[in-house]
């Protein structure tokens, strides 16, 4: 039971999105994945069957979303299966991938499965620089990808991770998404986790980079007003102020990894002291209302001061505790990122270059299977 | 009228609502925005859809002004699309 488990198990609200990570496979090795390091170590995936078990319980508990994402989900066999499940019992399902292995047979069973909407993730809008941060050659199939989506009727998100190698092609990545005829455009912030924290002093954009890249969004959002939707999130580093990671511990979002592993967020399992639940070995109501990984950050009864006693803290729920554990080793402790955290010197440690513009380039580590056993194994 | 393509309209018993089901989100719907979306469905125009709301609820104007006053937000917000649009 979880310490605070008494206090919140009376209004505990349903879970809405459930992201089903099918495989850690992927054919690409981007420096800034959030897959877990050692993710080459994981093994026992889940079957068809156990996956159709998870859609089925999560739709009982109030799931309306469903992401299938991974790794690589086209590389789960049994991929049109799950989509047809998931939405037969009236989820909205989304696939988040790659575009490599979207051939057209692929589109059209995913089509008939009833999939309703695609992301596909575009590492840069040059052929060189996405090549080289997806580590392979994969810029054309990609670009043939995303125009299957539409030609199928897909709505489209395109997706690029915002890092210092890209940013400076923000009007080129957003003629792109024109050039695609994306509904929707995602300008993810870094994560500085897993993959992209072994990587983030090469990544993350300075700070001057970061405000000419958000005036050329400005001046596109002016200009497809209607035509299409522009999300650009920036990195919480130079606000000062905490992000509500995923509007809150297990408050409407959980994760199922490959093995069965579910988590609150995709990145939870790193965090020391926590042993999360298996869908193995229980049932989602019971993951999601009961177990020590699901309750303990959820609400408030955990939180330090001044967190604790922070008007704040119903907006920003205390901010990411993966980023707590990751500056400070402790996943209890304050976001650093906030200006009123105890540790909010390491952020501003790590900013500083970024502010300055004097980063020293050093050679990414990519993310592939030979990496992550070499960092895993320490 | 139709539900735009990037939307899907259903009924959602857990929240005993009609609900907009979108990319990476929900929009709950009242009553009466359930019964005004439910006969977007791609047969009639707008005056249609309000002339049959008006058979359904007591033919007054107001029902007429609210589904009319709905309608126009809902196509702002972009969940609502004329067929001939294209």
């Amino acid at each position: 039971m979880s310490r605070d488990g008494s206090e919140t198990n009376g209004t505990i609200k349903p879970p809405h999105w459930l992201s089903c990570e099918l495989t850690y496979d992927c054919p690409l090795q981007c420096p800034y994945c959030y897959n877990p390091i050692d993710f080459a170590l994981h093994g026992g995936k889940l079957s068809v069957e156990e996956w159709m078990r998870v859609l089925n319980e999560a739709r009982a508990l109030g799931v309306v979303q469903v992401g299938f994402t991974g790794g690589e989900p086209l590389l789960f066999a049994g991929l049109e299966t799950l989509v047809a499940e998931a939405r037969r019992l009236g989820c909205y399902t989304n696939l988040i991938t790659s575009g490599i292995g979207l051939d057209e047979a692929r589109a059209r069973a995913l089509k008939e499965a009833g999939l309703d909407k695609i992301q596909v993730a575009f590492q840069a809008a040059t052929p060189e620089r996405c090549n080289y941060l997806a580590g392979r050659s994969v810029f054309e199939e990609k670009l043939e990808a995303a125009r299957l989506v539409k030609r199928y009727g897909f709505p489209m998100t395109v997706n690029f991770v915002v890092n210092r190698h890209n940013i400076g092609e923000t009007a080129a990545m957003l003629d792109l998404a024109v050039e695609l005829k994306a509904d929707y455009v995602e300008f993810a912030n870094l994560l500085p986790y897993s993959w992209a924290w072994v990587n983030v002093s090469q990544l993350m954009p300075t700070l001057a980079q970061l405000r000419r890249s958000e005036a050329v969004v400005d001046r596109y959002k002016a200009r497809y007003h209607g035509v299409m939707k522009i999300f650009y999130v920036v990195p919480d580093y130079f606000e000062g102020r905490p992000k509500a990671c995923l509007k809150g511990w297990g408050e409407i979002f959980m994760n199922i990894a490959p093995d069965g592993t579910a988590e609150p967020c995709q990145l939870a399992r790193q965090l020391p002291g926590i042993t999360f639940p298996n869908v193995r070995d229980q049932s989602l109501e019971q993951v999601w209302r009961e177990s020590d990984g699901f309750n303990r950050f959820r609400g408030f009864a955990w939180m330090k001061e001044p967190c604790r006693s922070c008007p704040d803290r119903f907006r920003d729920y205390g901010g990411c505790r993966c980023q707590a554990y990751m500056m400070t080793g402790d996943p209890s402790n304050p976001d650093p990122a906030c200006h009123f955290a105890p540790d909010h010197h390491k952020v501003v440690e790590l900013s500083l270059p970024l502010i300055s513009g004097r980063v020293q380039e050093k050679p990414l580590v990519f993310r592939n299977p030979r990496n992550s056993r070499l960092l895993a194994n320490g | 009228m139709e539900i735009a393509a990037l939307f899907r309209l259903q009924w959602e018993e857990s929240e005993r609502s009609y609900v907009l089901l979108y990319p990476e989100g929900m929009v709950k719907l009242n009553a009466s925005a359930g019964e005004i979306l439910k006969r977007c469905d791609g047969r009639e125009t707008a005056n249609g859809i309000i002339k049959a709301l008006r058979a359904a609820f007591g033919n007054s104007d107001e029902v007429e002004r609210d589904a009319r006053e709905f309608l126009e937000i809902a196509y702002e917000q972009g969940w609502v699309r004329n067929k001939r649009d294209d």
